[in-house]
Formats: C-alpha cells, sequence, structure tokens
C-alpha cells in the first residue's frame, strides 16, 4: 500500500459550527464535501440562520444516496445548533443517515469497538472526550496499517471551535509500544 | 418415471441456505499468561452461514492433561487437528515418562496447520501449564506460524476487541484479573461480531489442575453504549 501523504486532514468544516470526518475513498470523500458546502450555504442564506446539524447530514446523504453506485464514501457530520445543542450524525456508505451519541468509521474502527464499547460513558466532559478520542484514535492507528500520521480532532462549542492537532510521537503508548 | 418420497436435490428454494454451507467456528478465542499458569476463553457459537448449528459449543479442547486449545475457523478442520495432535501428544508423553512440554503441543499443531494450509482453514491458541517454563500461550494462526505471546486473541470477533486488549492488558496480572480480562474482551466481542456469541467458555490452567467456568448470557458483562 502507497501512503501518498502522512499529514492529511479528513476533518473538514462545512460551516462554521459543523464539520465533517471522511472516510473511504478521498477523492469521493472531498467532492462530496464541497458539493455539500456549497449547498449548506446557499441553504444558509436563504433561511438566513445558520443551519441545523441535521440539515448539513442530510445534505450528504443525499448526495451519497443518490449517488451510491458510483461513490465510495462514508462520513460523521458533528456540531453544534440552538435547537438541539452538540448532535453526531453518521452517513454510512450506501446513505443511511442515523444519529448516535457516540460513532466510529473507518477501516482501523474494527479494531476500537471493543474499546469505544467499554470506555465511553454519557455526559463526560471536554478533558475526558478529548482523552477518550485519543487514545482509541492512538489505538487504532497502532492496530491499523492504513491508518497513522497525526491525528486530527476538533471540539465544537456553542461558543467556538478549537483544533488539536497531536502528532504521532506525541500520542498516548500503550504497553506494547 | 414418478418420483417417490422427497425432493433429495438440494438446490432448490425448498432446502434452506445453511444446509450447503459449511460449519465455522467464526469465533472470538483468547488466552493470557500469569504466573503460575493461563487463563483461556471462548464463546460458544458455532454457525453454518446464517444459522447457529450450536450455540453451547465447546471451544476449549483438551489436548492433553494441562495443555488445552482453542479453535477458530472451520468446525471440522480444527476438531480434526486436535484429535491428530491429541494423540501425538498422548504417544509421546509415554515414550517420555513424563507430562509434555506445552511448546511441544504447540509445535506439533503448527505441523499440521502448516503441512496442510492449502487445504486448511484454522486459527488455534495452543496454551497450558508444564514444569519448564510454567504458563504458555502459542499463537497458530492460519498459515502455520507459530509464536509465543503472553497474550493472545482470535478469530473472526478478535479484531473488535485489539484496542481494548491493547490498552487494557499490561504484564504482571493475577489470575482473577486475568480472568476479569478475558471476560470483559470476550463479552464485548460478541456484541458486535454476528458470528461470536451465546456464553463464555473460560478455563484456568496451572501446576494445580484445570478449572472450568462458564458465564451465562444473562451474567456477561455489560457495557453502555446506544
Amino acid at each position: 500500500e502507497y501512503v501518498s501523504s502522512k499529514t492529511i486532514n479528513k476533518v473538514i468544516q462545512v460551516h462554521d459550527r459543523i464539520f465533517c470526518c471522511m472516510a473511504g475513498s478521498l477523492a469521493d470523500a472531498q467532492a462530496v464535501i464541497k458539493t455539500a458546502k456549497f449547498q449548506l450555504s446557499f441553504h444558509s442564506v436563504q433561511m438566513e440562520d445558520p443551519p441545523l446539524v441535521i440539515a448539513a447530514a442530510s445534505v450528504l446523504k443525499d448526495l451519497c444516496y443518490k449517488n451510491k453506485e458510483e461513490l465510495q464514501a462514508g462520513f460523521i457530520t458533528a456540531g453544534w445548533d440552538k435547537k438541539k445543542g452538540p448532535q453526531v450524525y453518521v452517513v454510512s456508505l450506501g446513505g443511511m443517515l442515523i444519529s448516535q451519541p457516540v460513532t466510529l468509521g473507518g477501516s482501523g474502527s474494527t479494531f476500537i469497538y471493543g474499546y469505544v464499547d467499554a470506555k465511553y460513558k454519557p455526559n463526560m466532559t471536554r478533558e475526558e472526550c478529548l482523552q477518550f478520542a485519543t487514545n482509541a484514535l492512538a489505538l487504532a492507528m497502532g492496530r491499523d496499517n492504513v491508518s497513522g500520521g497525526v491525528a486530527h480532532l476538533v471540539v465544537i462549542t456553542e461558543k467556538g471551535v478549537e483544533h488539536v492537532v497531536v502528532p504521532g510521537d506525541k500520542l498516548p503508548r500503550f504497553h506494547d509500544e | 418415471m414418478p418420483i417417490f418420497g422427497q425432493q433429495i436435490s438440494i438446490n432448490n428454494d425448498l432446502v434452506p441456505d445453511w444446509t450447503r454451507e459449511e460449519v465455522s467456528t467464526g469465533t472470538t478465542i483468547m488466552a493470557v499468561e500469569y504466573d503460575g499458569g493461563v487463563v483461556i476463553g471462548a464463546d460458544s457459537r458455532t454457525t453454518t452461514g446464517a444459522y447457529i448449528a450450536n450455540r453451547v459449543t465447546d471451544k476449549l479442547t483438551r489436548v492433553h492433561d494441562k495443555i488445552y486449545c482453542c479453535r477458530s475457523g472451520s468446525a471440522a478442520d480444527t476438531q480434526a487437528i486436535a484429535e491428530v495432535v491429541s494423540y501425538q501428544l498422548g504417544f509421546h508423553s509415554i515414550e517420555l515418562d513424563e507430562p509434555p512440554l506445552v511448546e511441544t503441543a504447540a509445535n506439533l499443531f503448527r505441523a499440521s496447520c502448516y503441512r496442510y494450509r492449502e487445504e486448511l482453514m484454522a486459527g488455534i491458541l495452543v496454551a497450558g501449564w508444564d514444569r519448564r517454563k510454567g504458563g504458555q500461550v502459542y499463537c497458530v494462526p492460519i498459515g502455520g506460524m507459530l509464536v509465543r505471546q503472553p497474550v493472545a486473541v482470535g478469530g473472526s470477533g478478535s479484531t473488535y476487541v485489539y484496542g481494548f486488549m491493547d490498552s487494557n492488558y499490561k504484564p504482571g496480572l493475577n489470575k482473577d484479573q486475568c480472568l476479569e480480562l478475558a471476560a470483559s474482551a470476550l463479552s464485548l466481542a460478541m456484541e458486535r461480531d454476528g458470528s461470536s456469541g451465546g456464553v463464555i467458555r473460560l478455563a484456568t490452567i496451572s501446576e494445580e489442575g484445570v478449572e472450568r467456568r462458564v458465564i451465562l448470557g444473562n451474567q456477561l458483562p455489560k457495557f453502555s453504549t446506544h
């Protein structure tokens, strides 16, 4: 497997308080997100209000579902809006859209289902959540040969957006490394 | 010519899919060394396609008094290999006039799995206790490699618990901690893997002997998430 880049950012902003994580064919995912970003900003201008997170997820879902034969991309859409607060939606490969409190995706996700099931609890604090996500990513990157490099995290709240970038050598280590 | 009795051809809609599928122990198995012995564990589901042929399978198979194997892959292949190794070990032990080494058992598994690697589909964990090296776990995955590891997981459900094992295992755990780790890991894997399920079968092997236990479905460790 050829690694074309070790520092790609797969967490893309589609609106002020809405971000999308890409998985699958990055070419397909980038194309879909570009279209979605435009549709969302147009929608936001028409509504004269920031878009709802579910609206962003629905736009992606429509694109994935209507073009399911050609596309191979999955997304996790997460953000904050004033109607429902913080939300997480996942749009899978064929175009299913569901809301979940915690969700995983991509090739490395299979290795951390057990860890996430065991460690996740509802109503964690921001620091606990960041540590939980960083640990989970580090474990997946340790086992999946096509995941690695740099971990990109984004914290989205009503007040704003914060990027946290953790290079590979600063990731938590577990006993076998 | 009139046809009497039931239609015996299997290539029609009257006969369910699973009669044509091979029996598989799509599985989760694991083994952990501790100071003084090993803990081994497995789920209890055997499937033929989507049908669960046996929901209370025992995948922890004795090959000698203090040497067991955990079987994953084709049920037929692993049963056949285990029988052969069990015979070979029994004979070897009589020749030696003492209990065989776990490493010997592991090598016998590896010899069969490697020689017939094109025909077989078997992933096996060999674990036990002997006087020379104490508790040992050997991994013989599909293809016939042999490697000793302090902790090993195998089977289709194992992919889901690599992260959990990496974060929760540390060297120096005692027997009860190992049992808890095994029960938790198997439970998590059974929750996510469609080919694993049923009850959890555990066993500890040490100088004192072999102690088996079962954790039933309603007593499985529970974890939150949606």
